[in-house]
């Protein structure tokens, strides 16, 4: 049940209540207490909506930023990660194996205000050693959405 | 001038479906309920296999009963699936979709005269394909109280000494009733102790709903007995490969594979490789897209329960087969107002035989988001014909 409801959820944060309870064949009350008990645990941990900017009249600038960083003694990544995490620029943070530490997406109006961000917040920190900044040029799939303009689909619309 | 044309051919009625068909064309802003296909694309490493096929240059013919590597896969498939054991060297042909061994298996079994027992509602094909092959359609008129299985009394009732062949198509198309291993055991029963042959068009295998699916092949002393359709359009949504296969006994199958060597030569190249992708590696893709059915199912189901019209609970394929016999109308009247009125297109139940006459067939290949608009439609459109009617 919580497996098909996220699965659910995950492609569409508003499906109706109603609808999904008849889709799992079950009672509305059952799923919204599901909802509510995953919010709670912090497995559901928001909706928020996949937005294209780039067919809006909005300015966005989104860069992928490699950092290298000088573990510190009992503290490991934990402390420097969760003081990334306050930056609101800063829209994910993952720990990666290979070559780099961190991958940080940034999200900023200009690619000015993104590189001062990286040169005067995130290479200032003590124990970051060093990083690399990757422009976004233009998204063609994000969050297992495809952006890009589809053909529509050709089916016939009656056939046996 | 001479009349160029056969008798045999000119007699055969058109498909009632291709009728509605013209009427919808000329709306184009029309929504339907009538679609026989899967809405979901070939999932991407299948068609992935088909580029790169062409890449490789993979253009040429195949031998003329496919692919080895197909027929072995397949053969794996059927017995991963039923514990049937087809030998991929004599007992499998791939065909260009299931409407292809349909037809060659009529072909390769009917002399003049036998007849074929064809219940109804069916798939649009049967009937002219066995008039086709001169055999004689005998039909049985399925039942709603019946949950339109086929019933071993029924069955017994038409059966004559000119009786050869016996189609079963379950899950079936365009009720959506599927046979359990218990509904077909008597009839498997029937068909051995009058020496019967079954052709079971078992295209929809992959999509029940309640338990796995039971093909008659697999039960005592039918294997010899049965020739089995199937294919990958519905189960990995693959219509447009044209991708079907037959299954059944080395003395029948060689006789099949003759027809198919000379009218079709061997299905398509690009196809087959995608199809090998599908039944290795395609598992999974069945299992969401069986998941998505099941959940518009159950959204149609309680739909219909909320308009008040009768339907039982289909539990295969992607149809349901609501009743309409409340409106006093036929099928078709039904279908041709609802298009004018609230431009849906839904097919009528005749279009699948004579007893189709007072339901509608409603295919839920469609996202809830599709189905929704649509429904809602129809319930305005049920409502509006109660309060004419005063029902």
């Amino acid at each position: 049940m919580r497996h098909e409801i996220l699965r659910m959820l995950e492609n569409n944060s508003r499906i109706d209540l109603h609808d999904l309870a008849i889709m799992l064949g079950t009672d509305e009350s059952v799923v919204l207490e599901e909802i509510e008990k995953m919010e709670n645990e912090g497995i559901i941990c928001g909706y928020p909506t996949l937005i294209n900017w780039d067919k809006t009249d909005t300015e966005k600038v989104t860069a992928f930023i490699e950092v290298r960083v000088t573990p510190q003694r009992g503290q490991g990544f934990e402390k420097l990660a969760e003081r990334i995490t306050n930056y609101p620029e800063v829209k994910s943070i993952y720990l990666m194996s290979g070559a780099f530490d961190f991958a940080i997406f940034l999200e900023g109006k200009t690619l000015k205000e993104v590189s001062m961000f990286v040169s005067t917040k995130l290479s200032t920190l003590e124990a970051v050693a060093g990083t690399a900044t990757h422009f976004v040029l233009k998204k063609y799939k994000d969050h297992g959405m495809i952006l890009i303009d589809k053909e529509p689909a050709n089916r016939m619309k009656v056939t046996p | 001038m001479r009349n160029p044309l056969s008798d045999k051919v000119v007699q055969m009625k058109p498909s009632g479906i291709r009728k509605f068909f013209d009427l919808v064309q000329e709306m184009p802003d029309a929504i339907s309920l009538g679609v026989g296909e899967p809405d979901f694309d070939t999932p991407w490493h299948i068609r992935e296999e088909g580029i790169y096929s062409l890449e490789k240059g993979r253009t040429f013919y195949t031998s003329n009963a496919g692919l080895l590597e197909l027929r072995k896969a397949i053969a794996h498939y059927m017995y991963r699936k039923y514990e049937l054991t087809y030998n991929p060297a004599h007992e499998i042909v791939v065909t260009v979709g299931g409407s292809e061994g349909i037809d060659l298996a009529l072909r390769a079994m009917l002399n003049p005269g036998d007849e074929v027992i064809l219940p109804e509602p069916a798939f649009v094909s049967y009937l002219p394909c066995v008039k086709l092959a001169d055999g004689v359609p005998v039909t049985i008129d399925l039942k709603e109280e019946n949950h339109f299985k086929l019933k071993p009394e029924e069955l017994l009732a038409v059966i004559t000494d000119k009786t050869k062949i016996l189609i079963l198509s379950y899950p079936n198309n365009p009720t959506g009733a599927i046979m359990t291993r218990e509904d077909l055991e008597p009839i498997a029963e029937i068909v051995k102790e009058k020496d019967l042959y079954v052709i079971s068009d078992e295209i929809y295998a992959e999509l029940t709903y309640g338990q796995d699916h039971c093909s008659i092949a697999s039960l005592p002393g039918m294997r010899d007995r049965t020739i089995i359709i199937n294919g990958f359009s519905k189960s990995f949504a693959m219509t447009g490969w044209r991708m079907g296969f037959a299954t059944g006994p080395e003395l029948i199958m060689q006789q099949i594979l003759k027809i198919h060597q000379f009218a079709i030569m061997a299905a398509p190249t690009t196809s087959q490789y995608a199809a090998i992708e599908a039944m290795t590696n395609g598992e999974e893709d069945v299992q969401i897209m069986r998941n998505a059915y099941n959940q518009r199912r159950r959204f149609v189901l309680e739909l219909f329960s909320e308009m008040g019209l009768k339907c039982f609970e289909p539990e295969g394929a992607f149809y349901i087969f609501p009743c309409i016999k409340e409106f006093g109308m036929t099928s078709d009247e039904f279908a041709n107002r609802f298009l004018r009125e609230e431009k849906v297109a839904i097919i009528p139940g005749t279009a699948f035989g004579d007893c189709g006459e007072g339901f509608l067939r409603v295919s839920y290949a469609y996202s809830i988001e599709e189905l929704k608009e649509a429904l809602g439609r129809l319930a305005n459109f049920v409502e509006r014909l109660r309060k004419e009617k005063n029902l």
